[in-house]
């Protein structure tokens, strides 16, 4: 696992971090390419099964990128949206999964630097940490 | 309603560890409204599942429904053409549900994936508080719209006991002592002369105390 790339899955908002990572192209700022970008019209629209079903689905590691705090355009979309990440994270504990694997982040659609960060530094958690252990319980069956 | 919350996970693998065929039931009454058992849960609880058998290197097939109601055996009735294909269900509804399904389906076992709290109302988005204790014999009449039974610890009828503090019950302060509540609710509605009046030593039977309730309407049945 020396070259281990992980699939990442980021949930961004319409309002704020999408176009903070479309502020990051224009400004030729560079972030990996593990991160697959999904746009919702808000960070509340993020349930608990779609970063379930992310990882379900083999990413490695999942985040919601929502508006600053008090600055969602519809409220409180980014609370929300942080209070599932929780519940996902707590969820993933008792599963014996690394709960490190979701992440809520905030933004404002002008902090393409910030976007470009929180991707880098995102990657780096999930490079740490390894395949996800759905991935790993698959090779462990195999190599058994 | 019926207020429920999700077992810990791990008491729900346990149960379904010897089986590799799951079919996993919500509710769309109670439970939906409390968050507990309704379509959204099950997609959880199957992803969760999922998740727990991958890490395992394990398969594991869910078929995942979500009845109308599952206390009722017509809506029951449309498991049937799954239930020889599965090893065993797991029904996330109250326990109304679980033993609705039990006696229709007798060869396959069935597992509860909630645990059944209270009858309760909803006082804001997510917080449920218990309101009735379905004693068989209602006295909101007489107390103000404040029930004795379900919000009094010791379910007491005539008066808090002495451990009520600063209008707080002694099991926790978080809990209002259900006789404060009643006195200050019949001031309001000027009828502080009712909280004179003795109430008699409860028959509990009809709330459960005489075995397990039943009810027959003629003219339905």
């Amino acid at each position: 696992m020396e070259h281990f790339e992980p699939e990442i899955v980021a949930f961004c908002c319409h309002y704020c971090a999408y176009t903070a990572a479309d502020m990051a192209g224009s400004k030729r700022i560079s972030y990996p390419s593990n991160v697959k970008i999904i746009r919702v019209p808000c960070s509340g629209k993020v349930d608990a099964i779609h970063l379930m079903k992310a990882l379900e689905k083999g990413a490695d590691g999942v985040y919601v990128a929502g508006c600053l705090a008090g600055d969602c355009h519809f409220k409180n979309g980014n609370v929300r949206a942080e209070a599932r990440v929780n519940r996902v994270k707590k969820l993933l504990t008792e599963l014996g999964w690394e709960p490190e694997r979701v992440a809520m982040f905030n933004m404002s659609a002008g902090m393409g630097e910030a976007f470009a960060q929180v991707a880098k530094e995102f990657t780096e958690t999930i490079k740490k940490l390894g395949p996800s252990p759905g991935r790993t319980g698959a090779m462990d069956k195999a190599a058994s | 309603m019926i207020t429920a919350e999700q077992k810990p996970i791990q008491e729900i693998i346990q149960y379904i560890a010897p089986y590799s065929k799951i079919l996993l039931v919500g509710c769309n009454e109670c439970v939906t409204v409390c968050a507990a058992g309704g379509r959204k849960e099950v997609g959880l609880l199957a992803s969760a599942l999922h998740l727990n058998h991958l890490k395992q290197g394990k398969n594991i097939d869910i078929r995942e429904i979500t009845l109308e109601r599952q206390c009722d055996p017509e809506y029951v009735e449309e498991l049937a053409p799954y239930i020889d294909g599965v090893d065993a269900v797991v029904s996330m509804a109250c326990g109304c549900g679980v033993q609705t399904i039990a006696a229709r389906f007798k060869k396959t076992p069935v597992f509860p994936a909630v645990n059944t709290r209270f009858m309760g109302a909803s006082l804001s988005q997510g917080v449920w508080s218990e309101r009735c204790k379905g004693c068989g014999d209602c006295v909101l009449g007489i107390t103000g719209g404040i029930c004795p039974v379900a919000r009094c610890s010791k379910h007491l009828f005539n008066g808090p006991c002495g451990g009520t503090s600063n209008g707080q019950c002694e099991v926790s302060p978080d809990i209002d002592c259900a006789w404060r509540l009643i006195w200050e609710r019949l001031k309001e509605l000027g009828m502080e002369s009712r909280y004179e009046e003795l109430m008699e030593a409860k028959d509990w039977r009809p709330g459960g105390a005489g075995g397990p309730g039943t009810i027959i309407r003629e003219d339905l049945a």
